[in-house]
């Protein structure tokens, strides 16, 4: 069993600022994540405008590059496309293994899995991934150009992904649970619903999701009438938000609270002895780089300061 | 020739170093997609694996999906109902073992490759 002074789980901006901070403090770190390469979600953004330091915008891979090869340069070790098969952080000294094998122990721990794409589960979800059922705009868009498809979702990011559709396909068909409002920003959905080709299902919660030949049909119901009816169309785009990464804690003894993000004080401390939480995982208002980057420093300096006191 | 795609993975760009590869490796696995964020993290979760004991006589490799030579992949039946980006494939002595489409996380990935090999 390989001992560090830290273990970071989460190699997004939060996990890796914790990491440059904990490495320069002279502190040996462990970053582990389930994913490769490291970044966590921000890796998948097209442009990061709003980055203290890049006037230009600078991708959210480019920049997450950046920030993991400063981490490795100040020593921190990374252990990516891993699992966690099994963990103990209620003791003092606490321990992670992974893919069933290698074990490593810390008394300091960092969780910073942040959040992820939400997926309905629904019966034909997982198996139409890819066939007629898809998660970006960008990538699978134009597979479907000239073609009518549906879109579930109604928030910014459903908003945003339709307007990228829109320069690919014929038409397209919201889904929505809701009754006669949208979460999204009003000058999204304006730009979005002025489209003559968008059309809007309300009040219709869907249930399962089949293929027939090269079409896709959506199951739902309408919440109103309990009316079941089938929607037909080339493809279905899914953008129905992002959900905390923390259900392999729900043994931990770390407090998760009813949305699955854990409560932590000012100092990222959980209810766990020496157990932190930093990033979109912490409960707290506002999720931007800036503020993730920000809890993983607040966590470092609060574990060196600890460390030199205990020496 | 230079390279289409983010990622330090071999990148091959024709059919005939499509065919090559898979006639002269037993386990061969092609991921052909473009730089979009359901791609590179299985170009990702290919780097970290093609350097871990377990997968070491794996060949890992890339693929433009909109070099004119991608035809070889994009036109196998195990791709005709593909409609997500990175079709990845999965080869053993030079046949296709497997076929995914779209994003796949690492375990799916090593279940995968479980499977087909």
């Amino acid at each position: 069993m390989i001992k560090y002074d830290v273990i970071i789980i989460g190699a997004g901006p939060a996990g890796i600022a914790a990491a440059i901070f904990a490495a320069r403090g002279t502190l040996s770190v462990l970053v582990i994540d389930e994913s490769a390469p490291a970044g966590g979600t921000v890796k998948n953004t097209y442009l990061v405008a709003n980055y203290p330091g890049f006037p230009e915008p600078i991708s959210g891979l480019d920049l997450t590059k950046r920030m993991f090869n400063q981490a490795k340069s100040f020593g921190a070790k990374f252990e990516l496309a891993i699992e966690i098969t099994d963990y103990n952080f209620k003791d003092d000294l606490k321990w992670i293994e992974v893919d069933n094998d290698e074990k490593f122990e810390s008394e300091n721990i960092i969780i910073a899995t942040g959040i992820s794409p939400r997926r309905l589960n629904l019966p034909g979800e997982q198996e139409f991934k890819g066939c007629g059922i898809h998660y970006c705009a960008a990538c699978d868009g134009d597979f479907y150009s000239g073609k009518d498809i549906a879109v579930i979702g109604a928030g910014d990011t459903a908003m945003n992904e339709s307007l990228v559709l829109l320069k690919y396909v014929n038409s397209i068909t919201f889904i929505h649970h809701g009754f006669h409002n949208l979460r999204a920003e009003k000058c999204t959905v304006d730009q979005v619903m002025c489209h003559k080709n968008v059309a809007m299902i309300w009040n219709h919660e869907s249930l399962k999701f089949e293929r027939d030949g090269n079409k896709m049909i959506i199951t739902a119901e309408n919440l109103d009438t309990k009316e079941i009816v089938k929607i037909k169309r080339d493809a279905l785009f899914i953008f129905v938000g992002m959900k905390p990464n923390s259900e392999w804690l729900k043994n931990s003894g770390i407090h998760i609270d009813e949305r699955g993000y854990i409560p932590t004080d000012e100092n990222c401390i959980t209810n766990l002895k020496n157990v932190y939480a930093i990033g979109d995982i912490r409960v707290k208002k506002f999720n931007q780089i800036t503020t993730a980057v920000a809890d993983g420093t607040i966590a470092a300096l609060e574990i060196i300061q600890k460390s030199s006191c205990s020496l | 020739m230079p390279k289409y795609l983010e990622s330090s993975l071999e990148e091959v760009q024709t059919e005939s170093e499509v065919e090559n590869l898979i006639n002269t490796n037993e386990k061969v696995i092609i991921s052909c997609g473009r730089n979009g964020p359901m791609c590179l993290p299985v170009y990702g979760a290919f780097e970290v694996l093609k350097e871990k004991e377990n997968y070491l006589d794996i060949k890992f490799v890339v693929m433009p999906f909109d070099v004119p030579g991608a035809s070889i992949i994009r036109e196998l039946p195990e791709c005709q109902l593909f409609m997500g980006l990175p079709f990845t494939i999965y080869y053993k002595n030079g046949k296709v073992v497997g076929a995914t489409s779209s994003i796949q996380d690492v375990k799916s990935i090593k279940a995968k490759i479980n499977e087909c090999f």
